[in-house]
């Protein structure tokens, strides 16, 4: 069989041409191997060789994107590979944003296997993980004697079409996937023994992380409530009678917004909830018992607060992903900004 | 702000002012009581809920009273 054909990408200062004041160079390409290509090619074992590198300036490919990625594209495409690696990039932003980059276009235009490594908290990691298989990498240089070896051993299995292992086994940043496997023992003692084991304070894997929150700095304090216009927003799946947007159950793809300007009190003839987590029953008969319409209602006449917005955001927060759910709130934060809203009352159930 | 049952949760996913609430299926009503008094009740969270808006934080804070 002959010798998988490897494409590299790397940046100007692992191609010994320079640091930050050579970070403006262009794309160039050199036949064979430059840099950390060598470590590359001989963690290959004889079953892949890279046959050119394609090397580029930082600066130069953030900053001409579009031209960036059509021209290395196309030097790409010169060498016929079946395989195109890019980096490692460490905690290199520029270079780890330009190595995802570079390999989504390289997969989708060429339809061949491509792979990359970075630190985890590399920006390109967070933009490109669901892409990319991202080999993940100490935060230096320094650490170039495992990536190159787990990046080469991933790359290999994917040109190979091999099956791709779990991120813990096969070293790369978890994408976000989740698949069905069948094991030995079933989930409920398995839950049992995990308890067991963080009871004794011993080391244990779970097996449904929790995603990463971000955290977020205070606003300010409402200074004058009376003249506040207040917005309400709901994870508990309030919708009018019939929920018209069809909002999900569960998993939500998306929210509704709706007027409330008519609406002094929420009925079981106008409103229900849509949210398939909860017993429905309570929120069926007084929508109020879930967003509190009525009360700010009643203080909005008695002048407690300035204004209850007249459109309230609703979703189902029943298994909805977090990143759906930021999705949503940056599209109503916008608009609820722009309506003079002042602060908001999140309901959840 | 985050009036919101089940307290843990707000705190994992970063809400900054919070107003506890009184159950999942119900968080600002309860069924057992009279309606004028459900909607008394109602208020009460709701007040809470301006005051935490009202109130300058530094940081997560949990409006209990």
């Amino acid at each position: 069989m002959s010798k998988i054909r490897v494409v590299h990408y790397i940046n100007q200062f692992f191609a010994g041409i320079g640091g930050e004041e050579k970070a403006d160079i262009k794309p160039e390409v050199r036949e064979g191997v430059v840099g950390p290509g060598a470590a590359l090619n001989a963690a290959f074992g004889g079953e892949a060789e890279i046959v050119a590198t394609v090397i580029c300036g930082d600066s130069y490919y953030n900053e001409n994107l579009e031209d960036a990625k059509q021209e290395i594209l196309e030097m790409v495409k010169k060498y016929e590979p079946n395989l195109f690696i890019a980096g490692p990039a460490f905690n290199a932003g520029r270079y780890g944003v330009a190595c995802g980059s570079i390999s989504k276009i390289v997969k989708e235009e060429l339809n061949i296997p491509v792979a990359t490594a970075m630190y985890i908290e590399n920006p390109g990691a967070d933009m490109y993980k669901k892409d990319l298989y991202i080999i993940e990498t100490g935060n230096s240089a320094a650490a170039m004697r495992t990536a190159a070896p787990a990046l080469a051993k991933l790359a290999l299995k994917l040109a190979k079409g091999e099956e791709i292992g779990a991120p813990t086994v096969d070293g790369y940043i978890p994408r976000g996937v989740r698949k069905n496997v069948f094991l030995e023992e079933r989930g409920s003692k398995r839950a049992v023994d995990m308890m067991l084991k963080k009871l004794k304070g011993e080391e244990f894997v779970t097996e449904y992380p929790m995603p990463d929150f971000d955290n977020v700095t205070p606003n300010p304090a409402v200074k004058d409530i009376s003249k506040a216009k207040i917005a309400l927003v709901t994870s508990g799946g309030i919708v009018p009678k019939g929920n018209p947007n069809h909002i999900e159950s569960s998993s939500a793809s998306k929210y509704g917004k709706y007027d409330i300007a008519d609406f002094a009190d929420l009925t079981e003839a106008t409103h229900e909830t849509a949210h398939g987590g909860y017993d429905p029953i309570y929120a069926n008969a007084d929508a109020d018992r879930v967003l509190p319409v009525d009360v700010l209602r009643d203080m909005e006449k008695e002048g407690v607060i300035g204004e209850l917005h007249r459109y309230f955001y609703t979703t189902v927060g029943n298994g909805t992903s977090v990143a759906n759910s930021k999705g949503f709130a940056a599209k109503f934060a916008q608009e609820l900004l722009a309506d003079g809203v002042t602060a908001v009352i999140l309901t959840s159930t | 702000m985050h009036i919101c049952t089940v307290v843990p949760i707000s705190l994992t996913v970063g809400a900054n002012r919070i107003v506890p609430a009184i159950a999942i299926p119900h968080p600002l009503g309860n069924p057992a009581l009279e309606p004028a008094e459900e909607k008394k009740l109602r208020r009460k969270i709701v007040e809470k809920a301006l005051r935490a808006l009202s109130t300058e934080v530094d940081g997560q804070t949990v409006f209990e009273n």
